[in-house]
């Protein structure tokens, strides 16, 4: 099977990419070894004046290289040896002495963006699906086809850095501005442009395009030795964001420099050098192990067994409610929004209008955004619900409303309805406890802000039946969530590990250490937020009730002297009361620590607890407890475990999850660090039995 | 397949609430209205959109970038595609235009589900220029050279570039319909204090309708930027005023001895209003209780110069006689109020043997009028007069008051510029 076909047109070589047996076009062996030859062709054949590389594939260009290529490598001189290869095959199609056009339709990404940048021309669709992009970056690699050099020399140094360290997404407009592309047009006229554009080209006709317009501000930055300071900020920036613990940031850098002073020959030596290294990289294998696991946490299980939803309510409109109306709004579902009021209802609205707002000009138009809002209808009574396929409840954490709000649903919903809690820790058995169909009851745990966090935790009770789960995951995945299906238990996952470090953040600071230290400590470990900041964010009260409420769930395991309830009492909710561990003025946090609070913790004087420590109690509570969920069949598999650990809980990606992580430090160097704690701090380091029988006989979650 | 005995029926009405002109409705353009009631009447009757046959709505004065707003509220509102949807104008009759073609499609078997209404936003009109600067904008289209720029402003008076709102004023006659309002009044002899008495009677009207709920079947409450603070009612309605307020008022339109005043006209409004309707076999086959059956409708059209706002009076008998009913017979009766003095003169040309026999060829006069029977629930004057969406609301209410009143046949009526007018007759279903 070939992946590239040549037809003749009108004089000009057009060029299929056609992956084979594949949704889309990917970078193959096959791929690279058509090219070589059909560049021949191209370069032989007198007749022909030129070329044109176009997609066969719906919406797709072409995709960039397919991951599992480098699994198969073993050395690094193996790898470096076939990005040579690659890279000269693309020099080679840039001093072609006939214009290639790049026609792009689709989705143009990594290697398909640097086979692009290789042409000598490009043209792109105005499709929606059409989008440029070198994503390299987000699973610890650089472009290795030359795309550190082309693209800087295309449209600037630091637009050119941005890009590739950002590994974002441009879309035509703005990348015709930026001078990615030379043209645009619309899909249907594509080849017929291309074609002409080949024509033009070769009779000179129609000027290459050399490259961007820079301001004169840019030019000064990058054309003279003041590119000193774009590369020290770049590098400034990516160690501030990375805090060292992404080593490709820092090579893409090194790559593109080495090129802008060097020449693009020892540029592409250095890209090369640097890919090789980074391809071995456990950040690079964790963010590949999280790629994938994200992507089958993308599919429904339950494949044709969901009930079709095309109406769900969402009682609550709140900032969780109105998140999740936004995000069904936005995926196509029309969404009845109720509340105790109509008012509450309309500011529900009114947030997520606002939040839709912000977006119009940015990918958006005002009649998208129009149109997303009014699928947002607003309901005054629980009749008006009878039309909703599935009921999402967002009302607040007790267990008597939430009964009563089933209850009331119930009596007057469609005999289908499919009722879902966004509880994030009561037991969806207990709620469902009078329900006329338990089986049609389940957990949906969104996490907040729900437009940004991808994770949804499904929780199915011992009674759900497996058409209601499917249709929930259904509903998810549409939303845009990657979704893990969990067991109902106290807490289900999430929850559950993030409780038990929280709990072991209270002990820490009664130990004597400094809270702005623990922050700090974890956001150095690899989290977006330290634990103080998420206390005071969630709510020091909501804490407090998921504490009492771990006490009787989990007899003996939760030590606790009252001290959350104390805290709440004393009018410490966090954030939204202007009173937490933090200081707050007019609801905006400051960056210091409101000092009165550490009278629940043993007083003002903070003797400290080393950084390492900190790590290292926190971070193995919450593996320990993600092993127990998973020993308890809370969680079904240890890929769960990671996605959800790392897409709820913001736990370090390039540690790849809890699961993937032991695997890499090895059961038995984390069961002797737990005993050795258990036995210095207490027993509540004590590694669970599975964890401990892994010790003993070698074994890792994930195949080796 | 066209079928003689097809009813067409009013399955449901609805509307937005009323604001006046520039109030919370300020930040909007007029497809936000007709958006937002095309979902409402949808949502409320878990009308599966896909079912729809067509989308017509009535719009007066338009927003040039949505001309038909009917298309792109429908679109906006999550109707598929496939729905067909014009826009109609008929002055403040265009909503009853939307409904009369509605029935029409349906009775001839072209369709069996539409949606008609209307909608107006006079908080937005568009703002033009006159004719000589719109042609110097047109050339400037082509110009190249800041020289040929300079040409753009010879001949110019600086006040020619001032923006002009479209006057609410008879094209042909040059007349404000305020005028021809207060020269209608004067003629058939509608007194000052009459007119303030008729406006008092329908802030009252509609204060105590509003208090006692009777309107909260028609209203589909709204949330709008930028307060979403929830709307369920109008805020057109003066339950401060009274016969002395009224009577302090200067003449807007013929001063300084005119009679027709802010206070005894309808105010500048906005809101949108629709209605779902569909043959009488659709609605049962989807479960649907219809409201009522529409009867027969009736356009006419007079001397825009004479007679600019008594098409009532001529379409009324013509729509009676159709149907072969008689006045006494329609128990509910809606007038649209563009101003007390209109209204009254109708009334009177009604009870006018005198115009019966001279402008109607009659032996006798068509009416005895039963004020009680008249806009029990307020009307334009109190409730607010959006153009394009008033025929919709009358349409609604009326039906509304069937089955509150137990009655059997209601009669809406309305004026409207260009000396047209229009009467229509709908039987509560099932009576």
């Amino acid at each position: 099977m070939s992946d590239l076909v040549l037809e003749i047109q009108d004089g000009v070589a057009v060029v299929w990419l056609d992956t084979a047996d594949s949704r889309v076009n990917t970078v193959t062996r096959t791929m690279i070894d058509d090219l070589a030859t059909t560049l021949n062709r191209i370069e032989s054949e007198s007749e022909l004046k030129g070329a044109v590389l176009i997609s066969r594939k719906a919406k797709n260009f072409l995709a960039g290289a397919d991951i599992r290529l480098f699994e198969e490598f073993r050395s690094k001189q193996e790898v470096h040896a076939t990005i040579r290869r690659g890279q000269a095959l693309l020099n080679r199609l840039e001093s072609l002495k006939k214009p290639v056009v790049a026609a792009i339709h689709g989705a143009c990404m990594g290697g398909g963006l640097e086979l692009a940048l290789a042409c000598h021309y490009r043209l792109a669709s105005l499709d929606r699906s059409t989008k440029f992009a070198l994503p390299e970056v987000k699973l610890g690699l650089l472009p290795g086809f030359g795309g550190t050099q082309r693209l800087p020399r295309l449209i600037g140094l630091q637009r050119g850095l941005e890009l590739i360290l950002s590994g974002k997404n441009v879309f035509p407009y703005p990348a015709r501005k930026m001078g990615l592309v030379d043209a645009l047009i619309h899909h249907q006229g594509l080849l017929t442009a291309a074609k002409r554009a080949v024509l033009e080209l070769a009779e000179g006709r129609l000027k290459r395009v050399k490259r961007a317009r820079l301001t004169l501000s840019e030019l000064l930055l990058e054309r003279t030795p003041l590119a000193n300071l774009v590369y020290s900020k770049a590098v400034e920036t990516v160690q501030q964001e990375t805090r060292g613990h992404y080593p490709a940031p820092g090579k893409i850098i090194e790559a593109v420099r080495t090129g802008m002073e060097k020449g693009v020959e020892a540029g592409l030596i250095a890209e090369a050098t640097h890919f090789a290294e980074l391809v071995f990289t456990l950040e690079s294998k964790a963010l590949i192990h999280l790629f994938f696991a994200k992507n089958a946490a993308e599919k429904s299980p339950y494949k044709g067994l969901a009930h079709r939803i095309d109406v769900m309510g969402v009682l609550g409109a709140g900032f969780m409610g109105s998140g999740i109306a936004h995000v069904s709004a936005q995926r196509g579902f029309d969404v009845l929004l109720k509340d105790r009021s109509l008012d509450l209802a309309a500011q529900g609205k009114g947030n997520l209008y606002r939040e839709l707002t912000r977006r119009v000009g940015k990918g958006m138009t005002r009649f998208e955004r129009d149109q997303i809002a009014e699928r947002v209808s607003l309901v005054e009574t629980d009749t008006s619900l009878r039309g909703a396929g599935l009921i999402i409840e967002v009302v607040p954490e007790n267990l008597e409303l939430k009964r009563q709000v089933l209850r009331d649903v119930e009596a007057v919903a469609s005999s289908e309805l499919v009722f879902a809690s966004n509880t994030s820790a009561l037991p969806i058995e207990a709620i469902a406890r009078d329900a006329v169909h338990p089986g049609r009851v389940l957990g949906m745990h969104y996490f907040s802000p729900v437009s940004k966090m991808p994770l949804l935790e499904i929780v199915k009770a011992e009674k759900t039946e497996d058409r209601a789960l499917a249709t929930a995951v259904e509903v998810g995945l549409k939303q845009g969530k990657t979704v893990i299906i969990v067991n109902d238990s106290p807490g289900f996952y999430t929850t559950r590990v993030l409780s038990f470090m929280s709990f072991e953040v209270f002990q820490l600071l009664k130990e004597g250490a400094d809270a702005k230290v623990i922050d700090q400590a974890m956001v150095d470990f690899g989290f977006p937020v330290g634990p103080i900041t998420l206390a005071d964010e969630v709510g020091l009260d909501v804490g407090a009730e998921i504490t009492s409420f771990f006490k009787e769930a989990f007899t003996g395991r939760v030590v606790d002297d009252d001290t959350s309830k104390r805290l709440v009492e004393a009018g410490y909710k966090g954030r939204k009361s202007g009173r937490g561990f933090y200081r707050y003025r007019d609801g905006r946090k400051l960056k210091e620590i409101d000092t009165s609070i550490y009278r629940f913790f043993g007083g003002k004087d903070r003797k400290g607890v080393a950084t390492e420590e900190i790590q290292e109690r926190l971070s193995m509570i919450m593996i320990n407890e993600a092993v127990r969920c998973f020993q308890e069949g809370v969680i079904t598999s240890p890929r769960d475990g990671d996605v959800g650990a790392v897409f709820g809980l913001g736990f370090p990606p390039f540690l790849g999850g809890p699961f993937w992580h032991i695997d890499q430090l090895g059961a038995r160097v984390v069961v002797g660090a737990m005993e050795r704690l258990a036995q210095e701090r207490g027993e509540r380091f004590k590694p669970t039995a599975l964890l401990t029988e892994m010790a003993e006989e070698g074994k890792s979650f994930y195949p080796t | 397949m066209p079928d003689a005995d097809t009813q067409v029926v009013l399955v449901d009405g609805c509307r937005t609430p009323f604001r006046r002109a520039g109030t919370d409705y300020a930040d909007l353009i007029s497809y936000d209205l007709a958006r937002s009631v095309l979902k409402g009447i949808s949502v409320r009757n878990a009308l599966d959109v896909t079912q729809v046959d067509a989308v017509i709505m009535g719009s007066v004065i338009q927003n040039p970038s949505t001309s038909n707003i009917a298309r792109d509220a429908a679109l906006a509102a999550g109707f598929p595609n496939t729905v067909v949807a014009y826009t109609l104008t008929m002055a403040c009759i265009s909503s009853s235009r939307a409904i009369a073609d509605g029935m029409n499609l349906i009775k001839s078997g072209q369709a069996e589900i539409v949606i008609a209404g209307g909608v107006e936003m006079l908080s937005d009109v568009p703002i033009g220029f006159k004719k000589e600067v719109r042609k110097k904008f047109f050339e400037a289209r082509k110009y190249s050279s800041p020289l040929q720029y300079a040409r753009f402003l010879k001949g110019l008076r600086s006040s020619d570039l001032l923006p002009r709102a479209p006057e609410i004023a008879e094209y042909s006659t040059g007349e404000a319909m305020g005028e021809s309002a207060d020269k209608l009044a004067a003629g058939f002899g509608v007194s000052r204090e009459a007119q303030d008495a008729f406006a008092l009677r329908s802030h009252q009207l509609a204060a105590r309708a509003t208090q006692d709920g009777k309107l909260v079947p028609e209203i589909c409450p709204i949330a709008v930027p930028p307060s979403f603070k929830a709307l369920r009612d109008d805020n057109t309605i003066r339950t401060d005023t009274s016969m002395e307020r009224l009577s302090k008022l200067a003449p807007a339109f013929v001063k300084p001895f005119g009679t027709v005043t802010a206070g005894n006209s309808s105010p500048l409004t906005d809101g949108a209003a629709a209605t779902l309707l569909m043959s009488e076999d659709r609605a049962l086959e989807l479960g649907y209780q219809p409201k009522a059956i529409l009867r027969e409708q009736v356009f006419v059209a007079q001397d825009p110069n004479e007679e600019l706002l008594l098409g009532p009076a001529y379409a009324v008998p013509t729509v009676l006689d159709r149907l072969g009913l008689s006045f006494t017979d329609l128990e509910v009766i809606e007038v649209h109020e563009a101003f007390a003095g209109q209204v009254l003169a109708v009334l009177a040309a009604l009870e006018s043997e005198t115009f019966a026999r001279e402008k109607l060829a009659r032996t006798s006069k068509v009416a005895d009028i039963e004020l009680d029977r008249v806009n029990r629930w307020g009307g334009s004057i109190s409730l607010g007069h959006p153009f394009g969406a008033t025929g919709a609301r009358l349409m609604t209410t009326a039906t509304n008051r069937l089955w509150a009143e137990d009655g059997h046949f209601a009669l809406v009526t309305s004026c409207a510029a260009g000396g047209l007018g229009y009467a229509t007759i709908v039987e509560r279903y099932g009576a």
